[in-house]
């Protein structure tokens, strides 16, 4: 089938298979794997991304679902060569060791910060409670969100981003098929 | 990595569309909402549907609405809607106290109610929330419109009285003037599913005392709500010792099994002291002026 989204403010369209998840998509199809895979459970929250501003765990979300929306991932945090606050606030309050679960905790922390400029530490650790972060430690996870919260105007929020996707790309997908018999052996 | 297996895929644009893709695509036909029960199951092979009907369009069904004398409140209504809606918390505090432990903040974006209640999970809390209030369901299909009490809607773990043509499309709730509701569950972290959780409604006569009460129970072996502890509330004044012996009625009444998440005895004490809890708050809240000017 064929789907068409706005990703990072980059229309994009592409012929895929219904059952392709969002992350997959996203990762294999589009070629950005700032969005990390994790679980596949939507437990642990490192597939976040934006669905219409808000966050949503893209291993549970079929592309084809996306279809229509307007989707924001890591790569259309910064504007141009601008982090964005909150990428900001990671790298000053040491926000991230290994990286892993950092774009989904970003991209959450953009939503909340979006919706409520000014959260307390209750509030961000309730936003982040979806997501696993198993070695940098939540203190320094909030104290980074706490300081793009306190400099608000360290960037340009974000918007924007253009040289990170080229609109035009029309790929197909066949990130399902490789994997027909790949069942849990869990 | 863990992918569906293939199926074929539709968007609904109305309710009268999706009626009609699910009569023209039969039995192993599915709609999907926010899929974060369906997609898991689909990625085990739990479920295999070979169509995916998706109603996520259906702008017609995400509503909360005051109507007289309920709330009408869509089948789409995200998670996320709900918690954050003022008038539910006022009219009933229960489903934010719920909606405040359903899965975590990302889920709840995608996650609605009428999933929840469809997907009949036993760990799953709108159906105890619904069941306390007095909800009932409004199923449309092919022969129309029927509705139906919780207990005629919610047939056993993982069945309920839809059928595979129809569509719930909203959930009605009752409100009562000097009623109070509350909602707590014991999870071993946030997302988890409830170790076990205990839901009342309350509603006080003028003089103070009980007139109607409701307690259900989530993850611990039962059904519906607890009938022994209804009638045992009715007509009396709220008091510790009243909260008590329903608690034990409610210990009684449930029978849950031992599993990872705890023993059989541990899950009695928390149907015991998790409904000591909910009528102790829903008594208060039904108390507080408020709920006194709540029409009927």
């Amino acid at each position: 089938m064929q789907i068409s989204m706005t990703v990072n403010g980059n229309e994009v369209t592409s012929e895929i298979e219904p059952r392709v998840l969002l992350v997959h998509y996203i990762r294999e199809v589009l070629g950005l794997t700032g969005t990390h895979w994790g679980c596949d459970t939507s437990n642990c929250g490192t597939c976040v991304v934006l669905m219409d501003g808000q966050p949503v765990k893209s291993c549970t979300v079929l592309a084809a679902m996306a279809a229509g929306h307007d989707i924001r991932t890591v790569e259309g945090l910064a504007a141009g060569t601008t982090l964005d606050p909150v990428q900001q606030g990671f790298m000053e309050e040491h926000g991230l060791q290994c990286g892993f679960c950092t774009p989904g905790m970003m991209l959450t922390a953009r939503a909340l910060l979006d919706k409520n400029p000014h959260p307390d530490d209750g509030e961000i650790r309730q936003a982040i409670s979806g997501q696993i972060c198993r070695c940098t430690g939540y203190a320094t996870i909030v104290r980074s969100v706490q300081w793009a919260a306190a400099h608000p105007a360290a960037a340009g929020g974000g918007e924007g981003a253009d040289e990170v996707l080229d609109g035009t790309d029309t790929v197909v997908a066949d990130v399902a098929t490789e994997t027909e018999d790949s069942e849990v052996k869990a | 990595m863990q992918i569906p297996a293939p199926f074929d895929y539709v968007r609904a644009t109305t309710v009268e569309n999706a009626l009609e893709l699910l009569a023209r695509h039969g039995p192993e036909s599915r709609v999907i909402a926010g899929g974060h029960s369906l997609i898991p199951m689909m990625k085990l092979r739990l479920s295999r549907p070979e169509w995916l009907i998706d109603i996520n369009d259906l702008f017609e069904l995400d509503f909360i609405l005051r109507d007289g004398g309920e709330l009408r409140i869509g089948a789409l209504t995200r998670h996320s809607t709900l918690l954050e809606s003022d008038e539910i918390a006022r009219l009933f505090p229960i489903v934010r106290d719920a909606e405040l432990v359903i899965a975590d903040p990302v889920v709840r974006n995608r996650g609605t109610i009428g999933g929840s209640l469809c997907q009949a999970d036993p760990a799953e809390d709108l159906s105890t929330v619904c069941d306390v209030l007095g909800a009932v369901a409004v199923v449309r299909g092919p022969g129309g419109e029927r509705s139906l009490a919780m207990q005629d809607f919610h047939r056993g773990p993982y069945q309920t009285a839809v059928g595979q043509d129809e569509l719930l499309c909203e959930v009605r709730i009752p409100i009562k003037a000097r009623s109070g509701s509350a909602y707590e569950k014991v999870e071993r972290r946030v997302g988890d599913w409830a170790v076990g959780a205990a839901g009342a409604s309350v509603t006080l006569a003028e003089d103070g005392s009980i007139a109607d009460a409701a307690v259900g129970l989530t993850a611990l072996g039962l059904e519906h709500t607890i009938t022994e502890a209804a009638g045992l509330l009715r007509g009396k004044r709220p008091a510790e010792e009243l909260f008590a012996d329903a608690g034990r009625l409610a210990a009684e009444a449930c029978d849950p099994v031992a599993d990872q998440r705890g023993p059989v005895d541990y899950k009695r004490h928390l149907a015991d002291e998790l409904t000591r809890r909910v009528l102790r708050q829903a008594c208060a809240r039904a108390a507080q002026p408020a709920a006194q000017t709540q029409e009927g």
